[in-house]
């Protein structure tokens, strides 16, 4: 991705956007954007105009001709420029991605298994079932899965992130991607695309717009665009019939000229909003891009605006991966000290995140060092699925850690007895929400050791944020329901789904849409597919299996499961910056209207000077502020399409209350103070 | 505005405002086929879809409901037209009325069907009391009965989950004319001939007035007319003044009435809507909207009507509003109505699509002219028409949620259904049509020989008569600037173009949309949502009208009204 | 489309009758029950002979008689049988002209009067056919009846107020006087009341 962030107008950006401008001209260019098509049409006729009034015959002095034909191309060529900024921005995306595609040297294996003699192919020739090896310093060719082997990789090409990632077959961690590098190791990957389909193609592809559909937000706009149009052009057109009437029965001055009447329509039809529209959608694309999430198309962006409910996972997302230890509950007649140092000794050799904190504790709390395992000449008893337990064997002495039913099992098989003192703590810890491992000395319990879910710091108020915008969260946990609730409370959720297995999720999926909801989730494990096929908005972590990655509609590179939130934000920017600009455009028109109007028919009718509210300083000069404005406000909103409008996490109607005022209200004051402003301007410098 | 005038301004509204719930939740119970009216007049309804061949369990996709309500409303083109052409050799015709031409029969044809209302021509000499009845007063039944069914599916279409139908068409028509219509026309009717209209197949009249002379009183079946002429929106009169006429309309009571009855269903749809989404407040909204607008426009119209004519000041005529006289700008109005009565009536007759007039709108100062062209330019959603102004104004909301729901960024939703592409496309449809052959026929009557022959007032007065023709007839409202000789093949012909296209070009659309809209899941409102209820919304809603409505008519009113307003007080 | 020819047919035949011509004979029968006079169109009969109705405006030209509104029908005005008004715009000359020479009229009726005249009775009616001129313009003729008839002020003015309505129900419509019923009456009045 392109870690530098380009200024808005950045030169290097600006250049090849203004020359884009000119070559944009090409009328099957133009033809797609019908409203500016119209404004592309009306240029050539007044440029026309403005020739035959050179010749003599026109129909208005040649000067004001021209200016307003010069104002009307600058129009054209304004919305053409935000589009190639736009696009520009994506292109420099994009030819970051394509230096990540180089051509590599693919390892393909007759056989789909390590040791097997090789074929050297190229990368771009490998197709779906392929099997290639990738080697230590290798490129991966393409994107697949691991089915044999276990490698280090830099995946930095992708994420940007340069702290190397374990790919291994089986499991959630088997998926590699085009063009990341095996720094360590050997892998066997099964190609799972065909040339062009791969995750690098299909990210070059989109940020370059060549495959930008419009989304069906876009779609529906862009036809009440097309309609107000054709109101417009048929408000202007029936106009000279009006106007030769109006000349008829007043017997005073001449029917308005097409060269008005081109600038009034241009002026009324929504030139704001449609020549930035597309600017507006790639730059979305764009933001998209920059925080690394490849969406499969606009609509699924678009679409994560509308999210109703958010179930998110709860390892990883809400709580930090692993469980704590938090602190130490003796047995009764023991002290901390004793278990905190028994609980270190069956740890030490533990390298599972749970084991480490036990023994960071035990530091913290005690003081206890750590000590040299082999020095001590323990021996450790590993986890086994049998046993359910682990722990060290030392001096005589046969620590153990486990579950409490672990640990009742193996102290009665001793003869010891389970102390209902610590069954009542074992039931208190886990009531709280967290997991209680019990320590045990031979048959003799010492205590509890208490395992915390972390939530992490600042999910809270996300989830405050998320309620704020109308979003329900839930989670999901394999957590019973105690544990469940505990942790729901403490990150703030709304709801929880507790012993999660995948059906539970599906209906759970199912249920939330039926009730007319638009449900989006993380996932990245295999089993999360059919619940991410179903939900509306589903963004799979990079780091997941390729099932996860192909059943969601978005993929997370930096495999951060809160990226929903953004991505929400984002779906919301693109939406609210059209809004908010058709609102304004329509606005305008206002204005418009009390700067054209009086000045088109003043001659006829002296009396409707008395609409120049504006006190423009004269016929002409009020028709050509009112396009130059027209045509500047392109101009001006370009920063704000390409950034977005901000979008705030408020409720619908308070939002809304803003946005009207800023770009309705605005919108009927601002062209007002704009074409007076450019009127005065122009009358110093007399040009009008 | 005087006292009084804010006085009868604020009653009306109280009383309205009190019908709407009542009579909303029964139109409800009807259409949802579940009011004991169903049980009173079962056996009729049985009798009608048995020799019909009504399947009344058989509902209908909304294609199928368009095409029976176009068969429906065309073979009522047929008969108004025949019943008009053959009316000399038909009973009930005491003044040996001759047989309508053509071009006139056609016209009005078109124009009772489409629940326009547009009179070419003048009912107390040209139309026999058959062709009154069976042609006229049956249209201004059924006509209506088209609206409400076309909104009645449309807020079915919101109301439903996942639906593939949108009612049955023959059902809907039946119920809403037997047990909606027909028992509010015939108390409104009776109470209307206690008052002094008149209702009786006499020839006309003549008696001797005190001066000596002659004079002829026209008669008739004026009051069933009359009534359902009101309560339908229909607007078109018995007699040519209309409801000016003191057999239409004898005393400032029933005038009241006839305010009330114009807004009566218009007003209670909207609390129906409410009642069939499930959620009242919907409807309260809408009507909210639709009576804000109305409000600032009656007292406009009211204003300028009492601010008089600068020239009558110039003549010695004393224009003020006194104890002993309602002043303002008398002419073309009736001295039992005043100026407060005729700027309400106008304003109502125009907001909804009614065009019933008791003041000759030709003869309004520029201003209180003006605000009854606006109300139709809206696109007749101010109350509007029974059934059209609800759909109508269903419309804009439909635009207006789609333009917030980008603004805060959610895909748009109203009452629980996404609006996607094909919904704006039908919107687009329903708003782009009017517009267009309304200023499109302006142009060419103004620019052809024929069309400028029928222009009574000089100056920009006249271009005014013509905008507002093309207006009426293209928003199906019915009045006019009267002074347009429109009873000619041109127009009869151009505005019964205007007046079938701007309804059908609507109600077609509008059920597509039901039918799209029906075949939809119903979303939960969130707080994410857009709350579509409040001040806000409200707010929105009039914002749109104003603009999407009114903006397509800025330059034409400024070359119409605005100028001459301008001249007038300029002294010109 | 062939499944919705026969209901279409048969409901508008149907609803038509309904609608059409049991609806207004229904009406017309209870009307004719009820409210007889109001359904026959509430004619006056003086001496036998129907010389009006109470709710058509006649046209009054005699300087005896209190005036109604100008009326535009035509051929001649207050013609009960094509009803109308003049649909002159407000900047219309003709309009202008029209009110000027009414008031004109007024003021050659009646030398003495300078009062400016009251709105009503120099511009036309909507329907042509107002039977009422407000308490205002009647005011305004009363010297000019009284005198010419050979009436006291007094008694033209006692016989106006009587005649005079309110708003209806203290709230509907506007004050007014019906000028056929009052001109009945006046010409009811002289044998008793001559000064």
């Amino acid at each position: 991705m392109s870690r530098k962030t380009l200024a808005l107008f950045d030169p290097t950006l600006v250049k090849p956007a203004i020359v884009d401008s000119f070559k944009k001209l090409d009328p099957r260019l133009q033809w797609r954007n019908p409203v500016m098509f119209v404004v592309y049409v009306g240029s050539i006729l007044t440029t026309v105009l403005w020739a035959q009034a050179l010749g003599g015959q026109g129909e208005a002095p040649a000067s004001f001709i021209l200016a307003v034909a010069l104002w009307l191309w600058f129009t054209v060529l304004f919305a053409n420029f935000a589009e190639a900024l736009a696009e520009g921005r994506s292109k420099a995306q994009a030819a970051f991605l394509r230096g990540a595609k180089k051509t590599v040297v693919a390892k393909r294996l007759r056989e789909p298994r390590y040791g097997t003699p090789v074929d050297l192919m190229s990368g771009t020739d490998l197709r779906r079932g392929d099997v290639v090896l990738v080697e230590t310093g290798d490129m991966i060719p393409a994107d697949g899965e691991v089915i044999e082997g276990v490698a280090s990789v830099n995946e930095s090409a992708i994420t940007g992130e340069s702290a190397p990632v374990i790919r291994e077959s089986g499991g959630d961690f088997s998926a590699v991607t085009g063009g990341t590098t095996v720094l360590s190791d050997w892998i066997v990957v099964r190609v799972s695309v065909n040339p062009g389909e791969a995750f690098l193609d299909r990210m070059i592809a989109m940020v370059e717009g060549a495959k930008r559909q419009k989304t069906p937000n876009e779609i529906a706009l862009t036809i009440l665009l097309v309609a107000l149009t054709i109101i417009f052009l048929g408000v202007t057109v029936t106009l000279l019939p009006y106007s030769i009437f109006g000349v008829a029965v007043a017997k005073a001055g001449s029917p308005v000229s097409i060269t008005v009447l081109v600038a009034l329509l241009v002026c009324l039809i929504p030139t704001t909003i449609a020549g930035l529209l597309s600017a507006i959608g790639v730059a979305g694309m764009s933001r998209m891009m920059q925080a690394n999430v490849i969406a499969t198309s606009g609509r699924a962006v678009e679409a994560a605006g509308d999210v109703d409910v958010l179930l998110l996972d709860k390892t990883g997302t809400i709580t930090l991966g692993n469980r704590q230890a938090a602190a130490f509950l003796p047995a009764p007649g023991l002290t901390e000290h004793a278990l905190a140092d028994a609980a270190q000794l069956a740890s030490l050799a533990d390298e599972t995140p749970e084991g480490r904190s036990i023994v960071v504790l035990a530091k913290q709390r005690f003081n206890l060092r750590e000590r040299d395992i082999h020095a001590l000449g323990a021996t450790f008893i590993h986890f086994s699925a049998q046993t359910r337990m682990s722990g060290v064997n030392l001096d005589g002495r046969q620590i153990r850690k486990g579950s409490a039913d672990a640990i009742r099992q193996y102290v009665e098989a001793l003869e010891g007895g389970f102390p209902s003192p610590v069954t009542q703590t074992v039931n208190e810890v886990a009531g709280r929400g967290s997991t209680p491992l019990v320590v045990a000395d031979g048959a003799k319990v010492l205590g509890v050791i208490e395992l915390k879910d972390i939530v992490k710091g600042g999910i809270k108020e996300r989830f405050t944020e998320l309620r704020r915008m109308g979003i329900k969260t839930v989670m999901i946990t394999g957590d019973n329901r105690l544990t469940a609730a505990a942790i729901a409370a403490e990150a703030g959720v709304d709801d929880f789904l507790a012993e999660a297995t995948p059906e539970a999720k599906l209906a759970l999926i199912r249920q939330h849409q039926a009730e007319g909801r638009l449900v989006a989730m993380t996932g990245d494990g295999t089993n999360d597919a059919p619940a991410l096929a179903q939900a509306d908005v589903a963004v799979a972590m990079n780091s997941g299996t390729q099932a996860a990655k192909e059943a969601g509609n978005m993929v997370d590179l930096d495999s951060n499961p809160t990226k929903l939130i953004e991505i929400v934000e984002t779906g919301k920017q693109m939406l609210m910056t059209r809004g908010s600009l058709t609102t304004f455009s329509v606005a305008n028109d206002i204005a418009k209207y009390f700067a054209i109007v009086p000045a088109a028919f003043v001659t006829t009718y002296p009396q409707l000077a008395a609409l120049n509210v504006m006190g423009l300083a004269s016929p002409a000069s009020a028709i050509l502020s009112a396009v130059i404005f027209n045509a500047l406000i392109i101009i001006f909103l370009i920063p704000l399409a390409l950034k977005g409008v901000k979008y705030r996490p408020l409720g619908a109607a308070v939002l809304l209350r803003r946005n009207l005022l800023i770009y309705g209200l605005g919108g009927v004051i601002v062209p007002f103070v704009g074409i007076k402003l450019i009127d005065m301007l122009i009358s110093l410098a007399g040009w009008a | 505005m005087t006292p009084h005038a804010w006085l009868l301004l604020g009653l009306y509204l109280f009383i309205l405002l009190a019908l709407v719930k009542p009579l909303g939740i029964y139109i409800a119970n009807v259409m949802e086929g579940r009011s004991w009216a169903l049980r009173v007049g079962g056996p009729i309804e049985a009798i009608i879809y048995r020799l019909g061949g009504v399947r009344k369990e058989r509902t209908m996709g909304w294609l199928q409901y368009a095409l029976a309500l176009l068969l429906f409303n065309t073979l009522g083109v047929f008969a108004v037209y025949a019943l008009q052409r053959l009316q000399l050799w038909l009973p009930l015709n005491p003044q040996q009325m001759a047989n309508v031409g053509p071009d006139s029969a056609f016209n009005t044809a078109v124009s009772f069907v489409t629940n326009t209302n547009w009179q070419g021509y003048a009912g107390e000499t040209t139309m026999g009391y058959l062709t009154q009845m069976l042609a006229l007063t049956v249209q201004n039944f059924l006509s209506a009965a088209t609206g409400i069914v076309v909104v009645i599916a449309l807020i079915r279409g919101f109301a439903r989950h996942t639906a593939q139908d949108i009612g049955n068409a023959w059902v809907d028509l039946t119920r809403v004319t037997l047990y909606v219509l027909l028992p509010l026309a015939l108390i409104f009717a009776v109470f209307l001939v206690s008052q002094g209209a008149i209702q009786n197949f006499a020839p006309y009249q003549d008696v001797a007035t005190l001066e000596n002379a002659t004079q002829t009183l026209a008669m008739g079946p004026v009051a069933s007319q009359e009534a359902i002429k009101m309560i339908g929106t229909n607007g078109g009169g018995f007699f040519n003044a209309n409801s000016a006429h003191p057999y239409e309309n004898p005393t400032p009571l029933t005038n009241f009435f006839q305010m009330l009855s114009i807004f009566l269903i218009p007003g209670a749809l909207c609390y129906t809507l409410g009642r069939m989404v499930g959620d009242t407040r919907q409807g309260w909204a809408v009507l909210a909207a639709m009576a804000i607008i109305f409000v600032v426009a009656a007292v406009a119209a009211i204003a300028f009507e009492q601010q008089g004519n600068p020239l009558f000041a110039a003549a010695d005529v004393d224009q003020t509003a006194s104890a002993t006289q309602a002043g303002g700008n008398m002419e073309g109005k009736e001295t039992r109505f005043g100026i407060a009565d005729s700027g309400l009536f106008a304003t109502l007759t125009t907001a909804a699509s009614c065009g019933a007039v008791i003041a000759m709108h030709d003869s309004f100062t520029p201003l209180g002219g003006m605000v009854p062209l606006v109300m139709m330019q809206l696109g007749e959603v101010v109350f509007g028409g029974v059934g059209s102004g609800l759909y109508g104004m269903l419309v804009f909301a439909i635009m207006a949620v789609f333009i917030a729901g980008l603004m805060i960024g959610r895909t748009p939703e109203y009452l629980g259904k996404k609006i996607e592409a094909y919904e704006m496309k039908m919107t687009a449809i329903a708003i782009l049509v009017t517009p267009l052959l309304v200023l499109g026929g302006t142009a060419i009557a103004v620019m052809t020989a024929a069309g400028q022959a029928g222009i009574f007032n000089p100056g920009p007065h006249g271009f005014s008569e013509v905008l507002y023709a093309l207006t009426s007839a293209g928003n199906n409202n019915g009045s006019a600037f009267a002074g347009l000789s429109a009873n000619t093949p041109f127009y009869n012909v151009m505005l019964a173009i205007a007046m079938w296209f701007g309804r059908l070009a609507v109600i077609m659309p509008v059920l597509a949309m039901a039918g799209s809209l029906a075949a939809k899941k119903r979303l939960v409102a969130t707080a994410g949502t857009l709350p579509t209820h409040g001040p806000l919304f409200v707010t929105l809603l009039i914002g749109t009208v104003l603009l999407v409505g009114l903006l397509n008519y800025v330059p034409a009113l400024a070359l119409g009204p605005m100028v001459e307003h301008f001249m007038l007080w300029a002294g010109r | 489309m062939k499944t919705l020819i026969r209901p279409a047919i048969t409901l508008f035949v149907l609803l038509s009758a309904i609608t059409g011509l049991i609806y207004p004979l229904l009406v017309t029968g209870i009307g004719q029950a009820l409210f007889p006079e109001q359904a026959a169109g509430s004619l006056i009969e003086r001496d036998g002979k129907r010389v009006g109705s109470r709710l058509i405006g006649q046209n009054f030209t005699d300087p005896t008689y209190f005036w109604g509104r100008p009326s535009a029908t035509g051929p001649y005005p207050n013609n009960a049988a094509a009803s109308g008004g003049s649909n002159l715009g407000p900047l219309n000359p003709a309009l202008k002209e029209a009110v000027e020479s009414r008031v004109k009229a007024l003021r050659e009726a009646d030398p003495g009067n300078t009062q400016p005249a009251p709105v009503d009775l120099v511009t036309a009616s909507a329907s042509g056919l107002d039977p009422h001129i407000s308490p205002a313009a009647a005011e305004y003729q009363v010297a000019r009846v009284a005198r010419l008839r050979g009436l006291t002020s007094e008694a033209v003015q006692n016989l106006m107020d009587r005649h005079t309505e309110d708003r209806q129900w203290g709230i509907f419509g506007e004050p007014r006087v019906n000028v056929l019923e009052l001109n009945l009456a006046l010409d009811r009045l002289p044998s008793e009341q001559k000064p």
